[in-house]
């Protein structure tokens, strides 16, 4: 059995390993492809659509994320369709929801030429911002549904299965079961979530309560790496801070330990080191 | 051509629907007899000598399924029935699980024996809870005689909850599954990987039938009626501005005036006004203006020229007083609530349509409905966003049947 693939990827020859997906065919052929759900450690959910590609003998555009590339497959990342079907899925996505935090939904309208206009003006998933528990918030106004959260809490990550989509069509929405508060779910609070949602509408707590008070400044926070002290697992933690003070903890997603997933603790256990208490001296 | 008797019983049929003498009276204990004796591959040849086409819609060739689902590897392998029935217009197959359950069951444990299937599923329309227990019935009376059962086939009744996308035949797995009828992907196709991952044999209700009758039969029988192209014959459900709504069969090839007109088809259209418009193949179908209806058959090369297909066989006819534009709302309703909003051209497609459609501005907005459009013909997941605006563009191309 062949081991390798050779494919053209607008008219360039590319020759991959048998089970590469066309998103990565596409890469490796230095002609990117957008997108919005992929996320490197998730299992594609293809949902965005954001990723299409035309495929030689295909009815419809294919989603590079999901597909496998085949010997002798001709792709084109570019053609008029492709371009439209970006451009539409960007404009519709901005007409539903708040992009203020999704760079990559920005990115992504920049690059089609769409007009964040041309849809709006009917439902949007304007909705109060649900603020629980002390750990994250959920702001879903700003939600593009890409299922990243689903997967990471589910069997792809955390195999707690604490949220899953609810309702249909436009109505389909996150939820923790029967419209639940956090706490009152099965979550456990490890945060998994918020860390591969490319949009903030979840979005830790103390950054949350840090923009709105107009103090969130990216230019001004450094990162620490370090190895979260709680267990033997060693995983590896990015302490993210300002002013001196932690005010967010990620593992970075190429990490072989973590890959880039934490437990409650690494991810929000850190109020001790900042905590004053703790300074007493004996006596 | 008239109405033909094939896939439904003769009216004057006096055996119980789900009794023993129906399966004798109806040639189906010969037909499981038959293949009982005939090797798998002898099967799917006469399968594909026949010309059977699947009639859920997206009319692929039934042999050539049976074929990739027998050469699957896989120690497992399921059969389903789609009795999810929930497409616009459409209502043949209850018309046939009420008069002749037992047609599409012989057919469902032919396919499973041909593919190598223990376990088969027929997966029902929640709505349709008589036509449930009369399957209840039929099935048990096949246990009864043994052909259903553990040293045969399983077969278990799935009852659908209410959704439109849970048809498709991937959400149709995860329903069974037990998650929420989200469209898988494609490929793997269902023909590798179907119901827990296993090949799947997936068909509608009346292709199972029409496979009954062919092997109560042979090919040269089944093949009497129909076209060059395609053999046999078609229930179509008619509705609307008809004088005789219901389900008829004819055979492939008949004109579809006749469908309309004849006496003892669809009788004329009601109260002697004349046609504005036919809605071919339900919400994922089009619309044929009354020149378009003159000249078609029904027939797949004789309707593709009009850029229509048979789907899954419904006819909406629409007098000359209807306003399109009114149907048109209608329908982008539909698929508004039935979308499954997994992906983006859909979910939120499927609503700016209809937000464009009730604020009367189909016309005014076409450019940018027919960009649209495209791109979710073009990159929705499955064949309901995919679908979703064609009977809308079909209308934006054809002016002259929106009157506003
Ligand atoms: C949104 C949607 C709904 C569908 N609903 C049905 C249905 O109710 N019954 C059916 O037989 N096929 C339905 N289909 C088609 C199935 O996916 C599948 O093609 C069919 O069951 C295959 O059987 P056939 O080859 O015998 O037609 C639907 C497809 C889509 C995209
Ligand atoms: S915090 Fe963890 S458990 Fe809770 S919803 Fe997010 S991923 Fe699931
Ligand atoms: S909450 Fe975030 S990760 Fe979850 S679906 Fe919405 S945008 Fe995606
Ligand atoms: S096309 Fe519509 S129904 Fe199909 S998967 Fe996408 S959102 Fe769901």
């Amino acid at each position: 059995m062949a081991t390798s693939v050779t494919l053209k990827v607008d008219g360039d020859s590319v020759t991959l390993p048998q089970g590469t997906t066309l998103r990565e065919a596409c890469e490796k052929a230095d002609h990117p492809v957008p997108t919005l759900c992929w996320h490197e450690n998730l299992t594609p959910a293809n949902a965005c659509r954001a990723c299409v590609v035309e495929v030689k003998g295909s009815r419809t555009l294919v989603a590079s994320c999901s597909r496998v590339a085949e010997d002798g497959m001709e792709v084109w990342t570019n053609t008029e369709r492709v371009q439209n079907a970006r451009k539409v899925v960007a404009e519709l996505l901005l007409s539903t929801s708040d992009a203020t935090l999704a760079p990559d939904l920005k990115d992504l309208a920049q690059a089609s030429g769409a007009s964040a206009e041309r849809f709006r003006g009917g439902a949007t998933w304007e909705q109060p911002v649900r603020v629980d528990n002390e750990l994250y918030v959920r702001d879903l106004s700003k939600c593009i549904l890409c299922y990243r959260c689903v997967e990471a809490c589910g069997a792809d990550w955390q195999n707690t299965f604490a949220i899953q989509v609810s309702g249909r069509g436009f109505d389909a929405h996150i939820d923790a079961g029967f419209g639940r508060e956090l706490a009152e779910s099965d979550c456990v609070f490890c945060g998994n979530c918020v860390a591969v949602c490319p949009t903030g509408a979840l979005i830790g707590k103390t950054e949350w309560d840090l923009r709105n008070q107009g103090a969130w400044d990216e230019e001004r926070i450094s990162t620490t790496t370090t190895i979260c002290s709680y267990c033997g697992v060693g995983c590896e933690l990015k302490l993210h801070v300002l002013d001196n003070k932690i005010v967010k903890v990620t593992s970075p997603m190429d990490n072989p330990v973590s890959h880039g997933m934490l437990c409650v603790k690494g991810r929000y256990g850190y109020e001790f080191v900042q905590s004053e208490e703790t300074l007493v001296p004996n006596s | 051509m008239s109405e033909v008797r094939r896939l439904l019983p003769r009216p004057d049929i006096q055996s119980s629907a789900t009794s023993v003498e129906r399966l004798t009276e109806r040639g189906f204990d010969h037909a499981l007899s038959r293949i009982s004796t005939m090797t798998s591959e002898d099967i799917i040849e006469e399968v594909s000598a026949s010309g059977i086409k699947g009639r859920g819609g997206a009319a692929f060739p039934t042999g050539l399924k049976w074929s990739s689902v027998y050469k699957a590897l896989g120690s497992e392998k399921y059969v389903v029935m789609n009795a999810d029935e929930s497409e616009l217009g459409t209502f043949k197959d209850r018309v046939l699980l009420e008069q002749d359950p037992l047609g599409p069951l012989v057919g469902l444990l032919i396919a499973a024996h041909c593919v190598g299937a223990r376990k088969a599923f027929c997966y029902i329309r929640g709505e349709y809870g008589e036509v449930e227990q009369n399957l209840a019935d039929a099935l048990e009376m096949l246990r009864m005689t043994g052909w259903v059962g553990p040293h045969s086939v399983e077969v278990e009744i799935r009852r659908g909850a209410g959704a439109y996308i849970a048809g498709e035949e991937t959400a149709l797995f995860n329903s069974i599954e037990g998650k929420r009828p989200e469209p898988r992907v494609k490929p793997p196709f269902p023909t590798q990987k179907g119901l827990w991952g296993s090949p799947t044999l997936i068909q509608n209700v009346e292709t199972l039938a029409n496979i009954a009758i062919l092997f109560a039969h042979d090919v040269k029988w089944f093949k009497e009626y129909g076209t060059q192209d395609t053999a046999g014959t078609k229930l179509v459900a008619l509705s609307g501005h008809i004088r005789r709504p219901g389900v008829y069969e004819v055979p492939f090839g008949t004109a579809l005036t006749d469908i309309l007109q004849k006496a003892d088809l669809g009788g004329s259209i009601t109260s002697g006004r004349s046609l504005g418009a036919v809605l071919l193949g339900g919400a994922a179908g089009t619309f044929l203006g009354p020149k378009e209806v003159e000249n078609a058959s029904l027939d797949y090369p004789s309707l593709n020229k009009a850029g229509a297909s048979i789907g899954s066989g419904a006819m909406m006819v629409f007098d000359d007083t209807v306003d399109l534009s009114w149907v048109l709302t209608r329908m982008a309703r539909f698929f508004a609530e039935e979308s499954c909003g997994q992906c983006v051209p859909c979910r939120i497609g499927t609503r700016r349509i209809l937000e464009i459609a009730e604020s009367g501005n189909l016309r005014t907005r076409s450019q940018d409905l027919r960009e649209l459009g495209q791109a979710m013909r073009d990159a929705s997941i499955c064949g309901l966003g995919q679908t979703a605006p064609v009977a809308l563009l079909s209308v934006l191309d054809r002016p002259e049947l929106m009157h506003d």
